[in-house]
Protein backbone atom coordinates (compact mmCIF):
# COMPACT_ATOMS: atom_id res chain seq x y z
CA UNK A 1 0.00 0.00 0.00
CA UNK A 2 2.78 2.07 0.56
CA UNK A 3 4.51 1.75 -2.35
CA UNK A 4 0.93 2.89 -4.38
CA UNK A 5 -1.09 5.64 -2.34
CA UNK A 6 -3.51 5.97 -4.83
CA UNK A 7 -4.74 2.47 -4.14
CA UNK A 8 -6.06 3.34 -0.66
CA UNK A 9 -9.98 4.07 -1.19
CA UNK A 10 -12.83 5.23 0.61
CA UNK A 11 -16.08 3.97 -0.05
CA UNK A 12 -17.08 7.78 -1.19
CA UNK A 13 -13.94 7.68 -3.63
CA UNK A 14 -15.16 4.88 -5.40
CA UNK A 15 -18.25 6.57 -5.91
CA UNK A 16 -16.79 9.38 -7.14
CA UNK A 17 -14.18 6.85 -9.58
CA UNK A 18 -17.58 5.63 -11.26
CA UNK A 19 -18.48 8.99 -11.79
CA UNK A 20 -15.08 10.21 -13.29
CA UNK A 21 -15.20 7.49 -15.80
CA UNK A 22 -18.34 8.17 -16.71
CA UNK A 23 -18.01 11.86 -16.98
CA UNK A 24 -14.29 11.69 -18.76
CA UNK A 25 -15.44 8.83 -21.33
CA UNK A 26 -18.53 11.59 -22.09
CA UNK A 27 -16.20 13.93 -22.64
CA UNK A 28 -13.89 12.15 -24.93
CA UNK A 29 -17.05 11.18 -26.99
CA UNK A 30 -18.09 14.50 -27.34
CA UNK A 31 -14.68 15.89 -28.80
CA UNK A 32 -14.85 13.20 -31.02
CA UNK A 33 -19.18 13.23 -31.69
CA UNK A 34 -19.20 15.92 -34.61
CA UNK A 35 -17.02 14.84 -36.34
CA UNK A 36 -18.14 10.87 -36.59
CA UNK A 37 -21.41 13.20 -37.60
CA UNK A 38 -20.43 15.00 -40.39
CA UNK A 39 -18.41 12.00 -41.52
CA UNK A 40 -21.64 9.98 -41.75
CA UNK A 41 -23.72 12.95 -42.86
CA UNK A 42 -20.73 13.12 -45.77
CA UNK A 43 -21.44 9.90 -46.95
CA UNK A 44 -25.64 10.13 -46.68
CA UNK A 45 -27.58 10.68 -49.44
CA UNK A 46 -29.32 14.14 -49.94
CA UNK A 47 -32.62 12.98 -49.02
CA UNK A 48 -31.80 11.42 -45.68
CA UNK A 49 -29.96 14.55 -44.53
CA UNK A 50 -33.41 16.60 -45.08
CA UNK A 51 -35.12 13.97 -43.30
CA UNK A 52 -32.77 12.85 -40.02
CA UNK A 53 -31.05 15.04 -37.97
CA UNK A 54 -28.93 13.37 -36.09
CA UNK A 55 -27.30 10.00 -37.42
CA UNK A 56 -23.97 8.06 -37.10
CA UNK A 57 -24.43 5.54 -39.27
CA UNK A 58 -25.87 6.80 -43.02
CA UNK A 59 -28.73 4.42 -44.00
CA UNK A 60 -27.67 4.33 -48.21
CA UNK A 61 -24.13 5.03 -48.15
CA UNK A 62 -24.22 7.46 -51.17
CA UNK A 63 -20.63 8.96 -52.65
CA UNK A 64 -22.94 11.65 -54.78
CA UNK A 65 -21.72 14.47 -52.27
CA UNK A 66 -17.75 13.33 -53.12
CA UNK A 67 -18.67 12.73 -56.52
CA UNK A 68 -20.23 16.40 -57.16
CA UNK A 69 -16.80 18.33 -54.93
CA UNK A 70 -14.34 16.12 -56.69
CA UNK A 71 -15.94 16.98 -60.12
CA UNK A 72 -15.48 20.88 -59.44
CA UNK A 73 -12.93 22.58 -60.36
CA UNK A 74 -13.45 25.66 -58.05
CA UNK A 75 -12.75 23.01 -55.18
CA UNK A 76 -10.20 20.57 -56.94
CA UNK A 77 -8.28 23.89 -57.22
CA UNK A 78 -8.62 24.87 -54.15
CA UNK A 79 -7.52 21.77 -52.64
CA UNK A 80 -4.37 21.62 -54.99
CA UNK A 81 -3.82 25.24 -54.07
CA UNK A 82 -4.04 24.31 -50.37
CA UNK A 83 -1.66 21.52 -50.63
CA UNK A 84 1.34 22.83 -52.84
CA UNK A 85 1.35 25.98 -50.15
CA UNK A 86 1.71 23.97 -47.64
CA UNK A 87 4.02 21.75 -48.65
CA UNK A 88 5.97 25.05 -50.41
CA UNK A 89 5.26 27.42 -47.32
CA UNK A 90 6.88 23.88 -44.61
CA UNK A 91 10.13 23.70 -46.40
CA UNK A 92 10.25 27.31 -46.63
CA UNK A 93 9.24 28.16 -43.08
CA UNK A 94 11.20 25.33 -41.29
CA UNK A 95 15.02 26.19 -43.63
CA UNK A 96 14.23 30.19 -42.58
CA UNK A 97 14.09 29.16 -38.49
CA UNK A 98 16.44 26.21 -39.01
CA UNK A 99 19.39 28.38 -40.30
CA UNK A 100 18.73 31.16 -38.08
CA UNK A 101 18.30 28.86 -35.53
CA UNK A 102 21.92 27.29 -35.74
CA UNK A 103 24.17 30.22 -35.59
CA UNK A 104 21.90 32.05 -32.85
CA UNK A 105 23.34 28.21 -30.60
CA UNK A 106 26.37 28.96 -31.05
CA UNK A 107 27.69 31.41 -27.93
CA UNK A 108 30.56 32.85 -28.70
CA UNK A 109 28.89 34.51 -31.78
CA UNK A 110 29.38 38.29 -30.87
CA UNK A 111 26.06 40.42 -31.60
CA UNK A 112 23.89 36.57 -30.65
CA UNK A 113 22.90 37.95 -27.04
CA UNK A 114 21.05 41.04 -28.92
CA UNK A 115 19.70 39.01 -31.37
CA UNK A 116 17.95 36.86 -29.22
CA UNK A 117 16.42 39.49 -27.10
CA UNK A 118 14.76 41.02 -30.38
CA UNK A 119 13.64 37.75 -30.68
CA UNK A 120 12.17 37.70 -28.06
CA UNK A 121 10.60 40.50 -27.52
CA UNK A 122 8.53 40.17 -30.81
CA UNK A 123 6.70 37.49 -28.58
CA UNK A 124 5.11 40.08 -26.76
CA UNK A 125 5.11 43.06 -29.00
CA UNK A 126 3.70 43.31 -32.81
CA UNK A 127 2.69 45.99 -35.49
CA UNK A 128 -0.61 44.81 -35.63
CA UNK A 129 -2.66 43.59 -38.48
CA UNK A 130 -2.61 46.84 -40.44
CA UNK A 131 0.99 47.93 -40.71
CA UNK A 132 1.52 44.27 -41.67
CA UNK A 133 -1.06 44.03 -44.21
CA UNK A 134 0.77 47.67 -45.66
CA UNK A 135 4.24 45.50 -45.12
CA UNK A 136 2.68 43.00 -47.48
CA UNK A 137 1.34 45.03 -49.68
CA UNK A 138 4.61 47.72 -50.47
CA UNK A 139 6.56 44.44 -51.13
CA UNK A 140 3.95 43.76 -53.87
CA UNK A 141 3.24 40.33 -52.07
CA UNK A 142 -0.72 40.68 -52.31
CA UNK A 143 -2.72 38.28 -54.28
CA UNK A 144 0.10 36.13 -54.20
CA UNK A 145 0.75 32.93 -52.35
CA UNK A 146 3.90 34.06 -50.85
CA UNK A 147 1.96 36.06 -48.85
CA UNK A 148 0.54 33.54 -46.94
CA UNK A 149 3.94 32.02 -46.08
CA UNK A 150 6.69 34.45 -45.41
CA UNK A 151 4.73 36.89 -43.05
CA UNK A 152 4.80 34.09 -40.56
CA UNK A 153 8.27 32.26 -41.99
CA UNK A 154 9.68 32.19 -38.69
CA UNK A 155 7.92 31.43 -35.16
CA UNK A 156 9.88 32.95 -32.69
CA UNK A 157 8.72 30.36 -29.83
CA UNK A 158 9.69 27.46 -32.68
CA UNK A 159 12.98 29.38 -33.26
CA UNK A 160 14.34 29.70 -29.78
CA UNK A 161 13.15 25.84 -29.04
CA UNK A 162 15.17 24.57 -32.15
CA UNK A 163 18.11 27.10 -30.54
CA UNK A 164 18.14 25.70 -27.51
CA UNK A 165 17.82 22.01 -28.99
CA UNK A 166 20.70 23.02 -31.01
CA UNK A 167 22.89 24.19 -28.35
CA UNK A 168 23.04 21.12 -26.07
CA UNK A 169 24.05 18.74 -28.73
CA UNK A 170 27.72 17.58 -27.43
CA UNK A 171 30.10 20.03 -29.38
CA UNK A 172 32.56 17.44 -30.09
CA UNK A 173 30.68 16.49 -32.94
CA UNK A 174 30.95 19.64 -34.75
CA UNK A 175 35.19 20.03 -33.72
CA UNK A 176 35.92 16.53 -35.45
CA UNK A 177 33.57 18.01 -38.71
CA UNK A 178 36.21 21.29 -38.45
CA UNK A 179 39.19 19.11 -37.99
CA UNK A 180 38.02 17.71 -41.23
CA UNK A 181 38.06 20.65 -42.82
CA UNK A 182 34.15 21.71 -42.86
CA UNK A 183 32.90 25.16 -42.50
CA UNK A 184 29.81 25.47 -40.53
CA UNK A 185 27.32 25.20 -43.44
CA UNK A 186 28.60 22.16 -44.20
CA UNK A 187 28.89 20.82 -40.93
CA UNK A 188 24.85 22.28 -40.66
CA UNK A 189 23.89 20.54 -43.77
CA UNK A 190 26.05 17.39 -42.93
CA UNK A 191 26.40 17.19 -39.35
CA UNK A 192 23.53 19.24 -37.34
CA UNK A 193 20.92 18.43 -39.41
CA UNK A 194 20.78 14.63 -39.62
CA UNK A 195 21.10 14.60 -36.25
CA UNK A 196 17.67 17.05 -35.57
CA UNK A 197 15.47 15.29 -37.68
CA UNK A 198 12.87 14.29 -35.02
CA UNK A 199 12.84 18.11 -33.82
CA UNK A 200 12.71 19.18 -37.17
CA UNK A 201 9.75 16.76 -37.72
CA UNK A 202 7.61 18.03 -35.27
CA UNK A 203 8.06 21.56 -35.98
CA UNK A 204 7.45 20.92 -40.07
CA UNK A 205 4.36 19.11 -38.54
CA UNK A 206 3.23 22.38 -36.33
CA UNK A 207 4.38 24.69 -39.64
CA UNK A 208 2.05 22.20 -41.92
CA UNK A 209 -0.62 22.26 -39.81
CA UNK A 210 -0.64 26.42 -39.80
CA UNK A 211 -0.68 26.87 -43.01
CA UNK A 212 -3.03 24.43 -43.74
CA UNK A 213 -5.69 25.55 -41.34
CA UNK A 214 -5.08 29.27 -41.76
CA UNK A 215 -7.78 31.57 -42.84
CA UNK A 216 -6.60 35.23 -41.79
CA UNK A 217 -3.45 35.10 -44.22
CA UNK A 218 -6.24 34.57 -47.55
CA UNK A 219 -8.64 36.87 -46.37
CA UNK A 220 -6.01 39.64 -46.00
CA UNK A 221 -4.17 39.45 -49.07
CA UNK A 222 -5.89 36.94 -51.55
CA UNK A 223 -8.40 39.55 -52.97
CA UNK A 224 -8.87 37.08 -56.33
CA UNK A 225 -10.96 34.36 -55.90
CA UNK A 226 -9.24 31.79 -58.46
CA UNK A 227 -6.38 31.41 -55.97
CA UNK A 228 -8.85 30.81 -52.84
CA UNK A 229 -7.76 28.10 -50.70
CA UNK A 230 -9.54 25.11 -48.98
CA UNK A 231 -10.58 27.08 -45.97
CA UNK A 232 -11.49 30.06 -48.10
CA UNK A 233 -13.66 27.09 -49.89
CA UNK A 234 -15.19 25.86 -46.86
CA UNK A 235 -15.90 28.61 -45.07
CA UNK A 236 -17.65 30.12 -49.13
CA UNK A 237 -19.87 26.65 -49.03
CA UNK A 238 -20.86 26.36 -45.59
CA UNK A 239 -21.64 30.04 -44.58
CA UNK A 240 -23.81 31.05 -47.16
CA UNK A 241 -25.94 32.96 -44.76
CA UNK A 242 -23.28 35.39 -44.60
CA UNK A 243 -23.95 38.61 -46.64
CA UNK A 244 -20.58 40.11 -46.25
CA UNK A 245 -18.73 37.02 -48.35
CA UNK A 246 -21.23 36.63 -51.00
CA UNK A 247 -20.04 40.09 -52.71
CA UNK A 248 -18.67 37.30 -55.80
CA UNK A 249 -19.28 34.33 -55.62
CA UNK A 250 -17.60 32.21 -58.20
CA UNK A 251 -18.35 29.00 -56.92
CA UNK A 252 -20.29 26.53 -59.47
CA UNK A 253 -21.33 24.41 -57.02
CA UNK A 254 -24.80 23.90 -55.84
CA UNK A 255 -24.32 24.49 -51.99
CA UNK A 256 -26.25 21.15 -51.08
CA UNK A 257 -26.12 19.71 -47.69
CA UNK A 258 -24.23 16.67 -48.38
CA UNK A 259 -21.77 18.78 -50.24
CA UNK A 260 -21.00 20.93 -46.95
CA UNK A 261 -20.31 17.57 -45.02
CA UNK A 262 -18.01 16.07 -47.60
CA UNK A 263 -15.74 19.84 -47.49
CA UNK A 264 -15.07 19.87 -44.07
CA UNK A 265 -14.34 16.04 -43.84
CA UNK A 266 -11.81 16.60 -46.80
CA UNK A 267 -10.64 19.68 -44.59
CA UNK A 268 -9.88 17.80 -41.65
CA UNK A 269 -8.66 14.46 -42.61
CA UNK A 270 -4.93 15.33 -43.49
CA UNK A 271 -4.70 16.59 -39.71
CA UNK A 272 -5.94 13.49 -38.50
CA UNK A 273 -3.78 11.66 -40.64
CA UNK A 274 -0.79 13.54 -39.08
CA UNK A 275 -2.55 14.10 -35.59
CA UNK A 276 -0.46 10.72 -34.01
CA UNK A 277 2.58 12.36 -35.51
CA UNK A 278 1.72 15.66 -33.98
CA UNK A 279 0.67 13.74 -30.64
CA UNK A 280 4.00 11.75 -30.15
CA UNK A 281 6.06 15.05 -29.77
CA UNK A 282 3.70 17.79 -28.98
CA UNK A 283 3.61 17.42 -24.91
CA UNK A 284 7.49 17.27 -25.11
CA UNK A 285 7.39 20.47 -27.61
CA UNK A 286 5.47 22.24 -25.20
CA UNK A 287 7.60 21.55 -22.09
CA UNK A 288 11.31 22.43 -23.36
CA UNK A 289 9.54 25.38 -24.55
CA UNK A 290 11.13 27.33 -21.85
CA UNK A 291 12.43 30.96 -23.16
CA UNK A 292 16.42 30.78 -22.48
CA UNK A 293 19.03 33.20 -23.32
CA UNK B 1 36.70 43.38 -37.97
CA UNK B 2 38.76 40.14 -37.64
CA UNK B 3 35.90 38.19 -36.15
CA UNK B 4 33.16 39.01 -38.73
CA UNK B 5 36.07 36.86 -40.72
CA UNK B 6 36.20 34.26 -38.44
CA UNK B 7 32.86 33.88 -38.16
CA UNK B 8 31.38 34.58 -41.90
CA UNK B 9 29.35 31.52 -42.57
CA UNK B 10 27.00 31.63 -39.11
CA UNK B 11 26.46 35.33 -40.42
CA UNK B 12 25.54 34.61 -43.71
CA UNK B 13 23.15 31.57 -42.41
CA UNK B 14 21.40 34.42 -40.09
CA UNK B 15 21.24 36.37 -42.52
CA UNK B 16 17.76 35.25 -44.05
CA UNK B 17 16.18 35.78 -40.48
CA UNK B 18 17.32 39.13 -39.79
CA UNK B 19 16.00 40.00 -42.61
CA UNK B 20 12.67 38.53 -42.02
CA UNK B 21 12.65 39.72 -38.45
CA UNK B 22 13.32 42.88 -40.11
CA UNK B 23 11.09 43.74 -42.96
CA UNK B 24 8.13 41.12 -41.09
CA UNK B 25 7.95 41.88 -37.35
CA UNK B 26 9.99 45.03 -36.94
CA UNK B 27 8.57 46.09 -40.14
CA UNK B 28 5.15 46.47 -38.67
CA UNK B 29 6.18 47.95 -35.47
CA UNK B 30 7.83 51.15 -37.14
CA UNK B 31 4.74 51.12 -39.57
CA UNK B 32 2.00 51.42 -36.48
CA UNK B 33 3.44 54.94 -36.39
CA UNK B 34 0.84 55.49 -39.34
CA UNK B 35 -1.85 55.38 -35.97
CA UNK B 36 -0.47 59.43 -35.35
CA UNK B 37 -0.75 60.22 -39.06
CA UNK B 38 -3.04 60.38 -41.96
CA UNK B 39 -1.61 57.22 -44.01
CA UNK B 40 -1.68 58.21 -47.56
CA UNK B 41 -0.31 55.01 -49.67
CA UNK B 42 1.41 57.13 -52.57
CA UNK B 43 2.68 58.62 -49.60
CA UNK B 44 3.76 56.23 -47.57
CA UNK B 45 4.87 55.60 -44.01
CA UNK B 46 7.14 58.06 -43.58
CA UNK B 47 5.66 60.82 -45.53
CA UNK B 48 2.45 60.94 -44.44
CA UNK B 49 1.62 64.01 -42.67
CA UNK B 50 1.41 63.76 -38.44
CA UNK B 51 -1.96 64.50 -37.14
CA UNK B 52 -0.93 63.54 -33.23
CA UNK B 53 -3.61 61.49 -31.66
CA UNK B 54 -6.47 62.56 -33.36
CA UNK B 55 -7.61 59.30 -34.48
CA UNK B 56 -7.18 57.94 -30.92
CA UNK B 57 -9.44 60.87 -29.73
CA UNK B 58 -12.07 59.95 -32.24
CA UNK B 59 -11.76 56.27 -31.04
CA UNK B 60 -12.86 57.00 -27.78
CA UNK B 61 -15.40 59.68 -28.70
CA UNK B 62 -17.10 57.40 -30.68
CA UNK B 63 -20.20 54.91 -29.45
CA UNK B 64 -18.31 52.11 -31.29
CA UNK B 65 -16.09 52.52 -28.10
CA UNK B 66 -17.82 51.51 -25.02
CA UNK B 67 -19.62 49.04 -26.98
CA UNK B 68 -16.10 46.76 -28.50
CA UNK B 69 -14.79 47.72 -24.75
CA UNK B 70 -18.07 45.79 -23.27
CA UNK B 71 -18.28 42.77 -26.18
CA UNK B 72 -14.36 42.37 -25.48
CA UNK B 73 -14.19 42.38 -21.93
CA UNK B 74 -17.28 39.80 -21.80
CA UNK B 75 -16.57 37.77 -23.64
CA UNK B 76 -12.57 37.44 -22.21
CA UNK B 77 -14.47 37.33 -18.39
CA UNK B 78 -16.43 34.43 -19.59
CA UNK B 79 -13.41 32.56 -20.53
CA UNK B 80 -11.65 33.05 -17.94
CA UNK B 81 -14.69 32.80 -15.45
CA UNK B 82 -15.71 29.47 -16.90
CA UNK B 83 -13.21 27.98 -19.62
CA UNK B 84 -10.11 28.41 -17.38
CA UNK B 85 -11.63 26.78 -14.16
CA UNK B 86 -12.86 24.01 -16.73
CA UNK B 87 -9.39 23.24 -17.92
CA UNK B 88 -8.30 22.69 -14.26
CA UNK B 89 -11.19 20.66 -13.04
CA UNK B 90 -10.85 18.49 -16.22
CA UNK B 91 -6.81 18.10 -16.05
CA UNK B 92 -7.58 17.32 -11.92
CA UNK B 93 -10.40 14.40 -13.17
CA UNK B 94 -7.63 12.84 -15.37
CA UNK B 95 -5.28 12.99 -12.86
CA UNK B 96 -7.45 11.02 -10.40
CA UNK B 97 -8.53 8.50 -13.20
CA UNK B 98 -6.64 5.26 -12.27
CA UNK B 99 -7.30 3.25 -15.22
CA UNK B 100 -4.39 4.65 -17.65
CA UNK B 101 -5.96 3.15 -21.37
CA UNK B 102 -9.10 5.19 -20.83
CA UNK B 103 -6.47 7.89 -19.31
CA UNK B 104 -4.86 7.91 -22.60
CA UNK B 105 -7.69 7.27 -24.82
CA UNK B 106 -9.62 10.54 -23.37
CA UNK B 107 -6.30 12.32 -23.49
CA UNK B 108 -5.79 11.50 -27.10
CA UNK B 109 -9.14 12.33 -27.90
CA UNK B 110 -9.80 15.73 -26.06
CA UNK B 111 -6.47 17.05 -28.03
CA UNK B 112 -7.66 16.80 -31.15
CA UNK B 113 -10.01 19.64 -31.57
CA UNK B 114 -7.16 22.16 -31.05
CA UNK B 115 -5.53 21.16 -34.29
CA UNK B 116 -8.95 22.10 -36.17
CA UNK B 117 -9.21 24.99 -37.94
CA UNK B 118 -11.40 27.40 -36.79
CA UNK B 119 -13.66 27.43 -40.75
CA UNK B 120 -14.21 23.91 -39.68
CA UNK B 121 -14.63 24.58 -36.22
CA UNK B 122 -17.75 27.46 -37.55
CA UNK B 123 -18.76 24.88 -40.04
CA UNK B 124 -19.68 22.19 -38.02
CA UNK B 125 -21.36 24.73 -35.47
CA UNK B 126 -23.24 25.77 -38.21
CA UNK B 127 -24.41 22.44 -39.20
CA UNK B 128 -25.08 21.39 -35.97
CA UNK B 129 -27.28 24.20 -35.46
CA UNK B 130 -28.51 24.67 -38.64
CA UNK B 131 -31.98 26.37 -38.87
CA UNK B 132 -35.00 23.60 -38.52
CA UNK B 133 -31.98 20.56 -39.65
CA UNK B 134 -29.57 20.96 -37.16
CA UNK B 135 -29.42 18.11 -34.77
CA UNK B 136 -28.47 21.10 -31.66
CA UNK B 137 -30.63 23.16 -33.03
CA UNK B 138 -33.64 20.78 -32.53
CA UNK B 139 -32.05 19.16 -29.57
CA UNK B 140 -31.40 22.53 -27.47
CA UNK B 141 -34.98 24.24 -28.93
CA UNK B 142 -37.15 21.05 -27.58
CA UNK B 143 -35.32 21.02 -24.16
CA UNK B 144 -36.31 25.16 -24.12
CA UNK B 145 -39.35 24.64 -25.24
CA UNK B 146 -38.63 27.42 -28.03
CA UNK B 147 -38.01 27.67 -31.65
CA UNK B 148 -34.73 30.21 -31.47
CA UNK B 149 -32.35 30.61 -34.43
CA UNK B 150 -29.18 30.02 -32.47
CA UNK B 151 -26.84 31.23 -35.54
CA UNK B 152 -28.40 34.96 -35.68
CA UNK B 153 -29.82 35.86 -32.43
CA UNK B 154 -27.64 38.10 -30.67
CA UNK B 155 -28.41 36.47 -27.11
CA UNK B 156 -26.52 33.19 -28.25
CA UNK B 157 -23.73 34.81 -29.87
CA UNK B 158 -21.81 34.59 -26.85
CA UNK B 159 -22.52 31.10 -25.46
CA UNK B 160 -21.59 29.87 -28.67
CA UNK B 161 -18.68 31.47 -28.86
CA UNK B 162 -17.69 30.08 -25.22
CA UNK B 163 -19.16 26.90 -26.04
CA UNK B 164 -17.02 26.41 -29.16
CA UNK B 165 -13.87 27.37 -26.90
CA UNK B 166 -14.40 24.41 -24.64
CA UNK B 167 -14.95 22.39 -27.47
CA UNK B 168 -11.65 23.17 -29.17
CA UNK B 169 -9.11 24.14 -26.14
CA UNK B 170 -10.17 22.61 -22.99
CA UNK B 171 -8.58 19.48 -23.39
CA UNK B 172 -5.26 21.23 -25.32
CA UNK B 173 -5.19 23.68 -22.02
CA UNK B 174 -5.04 20.45 -19.56
CA UNK B 175 -1.47 19.53 -20.93
CA UNK B 176 0.76 21.80 -18.94
CA UNK B 177 -1.44 21.36 -15.65
CA UNK B 178 -1.15 17.48 -15.80
CA UNK B 179 2.93 18.26 -16.22
CA UNK B 180 2.57 20.31 -13.26
CA UNK B 181 0.17 17.37 -11.80
CA UNK B 182 2.60 14.46 -12.65
CA UNK B 183 5.76 16.30 -10.72
CA UNK B 184 3.53 16.53 -6.84
CA UNK B 185 5.87 14.54 -4.20
CA UNK B 186 3.84 11.40 -3.91
CA UNK B 187 5.19 10.86 -0.85
CA UNK B 188 3.23 13.49 0.64
CA UNK B 189 0.51 11.59 -0.49
CA UNK B 190 1.53 8.67 1.56
CA UNK B 191 2.30 10.95 4.78
CA UNK B 192 -1.52 11.87 4.44
CA UNK B 193 -2.93 8.67 3.78
CA UNK B 194 -1.12 8.04 7.06
CA UNK B 195 -3.08 11.00 8.31
CA UNK B 196 -6.13 9.26 7.74
CA UNK B 197 -6.34 11.89 4.72
CA UNK B 198 -9.62 10.71 2.19
CA UNK B 199 -9.25 11.34 -1.75
CA UNK B 200 -10.94 15.09 -1.44
CA UNK B 201 -8.60 15.86 1.23
CA UNK B 202 -6.03 15.05 -0.52
CA UNK B 203 -6.72 16.62 -3.56
CA UNK B 204 -7.58 19.86 -1.57
CA UNK B 205 -4.84 20.21 0.80
CA UNK B 206 -1.54 18.63 -1.39
CA UNK B 207 -3.01 18.55 -5.08
CA UNK B 208 -4.14 21.95 -5.43
CA UNK B 209 -1.53 23.89 -3.32
CA UNK B 210 1.04 21.66 -5.93
CA UNK B 211 -0.51 23.30 -8.87
CA UNK B 212 -0.97 26.87 -7.78
CA UNK B 213 1.78 28.37 -8.89
CA UNK B 214 1.20 26.69 -12.39
CA UNK B 215 -2.13 28.14 -12.16
CA UNK B 216 -1.41 31.51 -11.29
CA UNK B 217 1.58 31.70 -14.13
CA UNK B 218 -1.14 30.23 -16.84
CA UNK B 219 -3.97 33.21 -15.41
CA UNK B 220 -1.22 35.83 -15.70
CA UNK B 221 -0.85 34.73 -19.46
CA UNK B 222 -4.27 35.05 -20.03
CA UNK B 223 -4.70 38.07 -18.52
CA UNK B 224 -2.15 39.44 -20.96
CA UNK B 225 -4.75 38.03 -23.81
CA UNK B 226 -7.74 39.47 -22.58
CA UNK B 227 -8.43 41.57 -25.80
CA UNK B 228 -6.99 39.11 -27.83
CA UNK B 229 -10.73 37.79 -28.47
CA UNK B 230 -9.38 35.60 -31.82
CA UNK B 231 -9.76 37.42 -35.06
CA UNK B 232 -10.89 34.34 -36.87
CA UNK B 233 -13.12 32.41 -34.49
CA UNK B 234 -15.07 35.70 -34.20
CA UNK B 235 -15.03 36.75 -37.77
CA UNK B 236 -16.58 33.69 -38.52
CA UNK B 237 -19.50 33.99 -36.32
CA UNK B 238 -20.68 37.19 -37.13
CA UNK B 239 -22.93 38.22 -39.12
CA UNK B 240 -25.27 41.18 -40.19
CA UNK B 241 -27.89 40.22 -37.13
CA UNK B 242 -25.64 39.79 -34.21
CA UNK B 243 -22.87 42.42 -35.52
CA UNK B 244 -23.98 44.11 -32.16
CA UNK B 245 -22.65 41.91 -29.56
CA UNK B 246 -19.92 40.32 -32.10
CA UNK B 247 -18.13 43.11 -32.91
CA UNK B 248 -14.75 43.23 -30.89
CA UNK B 249 -11.56 44.77 -31.65
CA UNK B 250 -9.79 42.74 -33.68
CA UNK B 251 -12.72 41.92 -35.83
CA UNK B 252 -12.85 46.14 -35.48
CA UNK B 253 -9.78 46.69 -37.09
CA UNK B 254 -10.16 44.26 -39.50
CA UNK B 255 -13.79 45.97 -41.13
CA UNK B 256 -12.00 49.34 -40.69
CA UNK B 257 -8.87 48.92 -41.91
CA UNK B 258 -9.63 45.91 -44.78
CA UNK B 259 -12.85 46.68 -45.73
CA UNK B 260 -13.41 50.38 -45.56
CA UNK B 261 -9.31 51.70 -45.80
CA UNK B 262 -9.28 53.46 -42.60
CA UNK B 263 -5.52 52.72 -42.31
CA UNK B 264 -4.79 55.01 -40.18
CA UNK B 265 -7.75 54.85 -37.62
CA UNK B 266 -7.63 51.22 -37.42
CA UNK B 267 -3.80 51.20 -36.92
CA UNK B 268 -4.72 53.33 -33.80
CA UNK B 269 -7.05 51.26 -32.50
CA UNK B 270 -4.84 47.79 -32.68
CA UNK B 271 -2.32 49.90 -31.19
CA UNK B 272 -4.49 50.63 -28.30
CA UNK B 273 -5.27 46.82 -28.02
CA UNK B 274 -1.83 46.41 -27.80
CA UNK B 275 -0.56 48.80 -25.09
CA UNK B 276 -3.33 47.79 -23.05
CA UNK B 277 -2.42 44.26 -23.50
CA UNK B 278 0.67 44.66 -22.32
CA UNK B 279 -0.22 46.99 -19.38
CA UNK B 280 -1.96 44.18 -18.55
CA UNK B 281 0.25 41.22 -18.31
CA UNK B 282 3.15 42.99 -16.21
CA UNK B 283 0.13 44.43 -14.06
CA UNK B 284 -1.06 40.70 -13.61
CA UNK B 285 2.28 39.56 -12.92
CA UNK B 286 2.82 42.17 -10.18
CA UNK B 287 0.01 40.80 -8.54
CA UNK B 288 0.62 37.50 -8.89
CA UNK B 289 4.33 38.73 -7.28
CA UNK B 290 2.33 40.52 -4.49
CA UNK B 291 0.60 37.16 -3.74
CA UNK B 292 3.81 35.29 -3.57
CA UNK B 293 3.36 33.60 -5.98
CA UNK B 294 5.76 32.64 -8.83
CA UNK B 295 5.50 35.35 -11.69
CA UNK B 296 6.73 34.70 -14.68
CA UNK B 297 9.03 37.15 -15.28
Amino acid sequence: MAREPYRFNTPAGRVFDVLNIVLLSALGVVALLPFVFVTAGSFATEAELASRSFFLWPNTVSLEAYASILTSPTFLRALLTTIAVTAVGTVVQLLLTASMAYPLSKVGLPGRKTLVSLVVITMVFSGGMIPTFLVVKDLGLLDTYWALILPMAINPFSLIIIKNFFQQLPAELEESAKIDGANELQTLWNVILPLSKPVLATFALFYAVGIWNDFMSPLLYLNDNSMWTLQMFLRQVTAATDLSMLESDPSSLPPAQGVKFAVIVVATVPILLFYPFLQKHFAKGMLIGSVKG
Amino acid sequence: MAHVARWRWLYLLLLPGVVYFALFRYGPMYGAVIAFKDYLPFLGVTGSPWVGTAHFEAFFASPDFPRLLGNTLILALLSLLIAFPLTVLVALLLNELRLNLLKRTVQTLIYIPHFLSWTVVASLTYLLFALEIGPLFQALNGLLGTDIDFLSDPAWFRPIIVLQDIWKNTGWGTIIFLAALASVDQEQYEAAILDGAGRFQRVWHITLPSIMPTVVVMLVLQMGQVLNTGFEQIYLMTNALNRQVADVFDTYVYFMGITQGSYSYSTAVGLFKAVVGVVLIFGANWVARRFKQTGIF
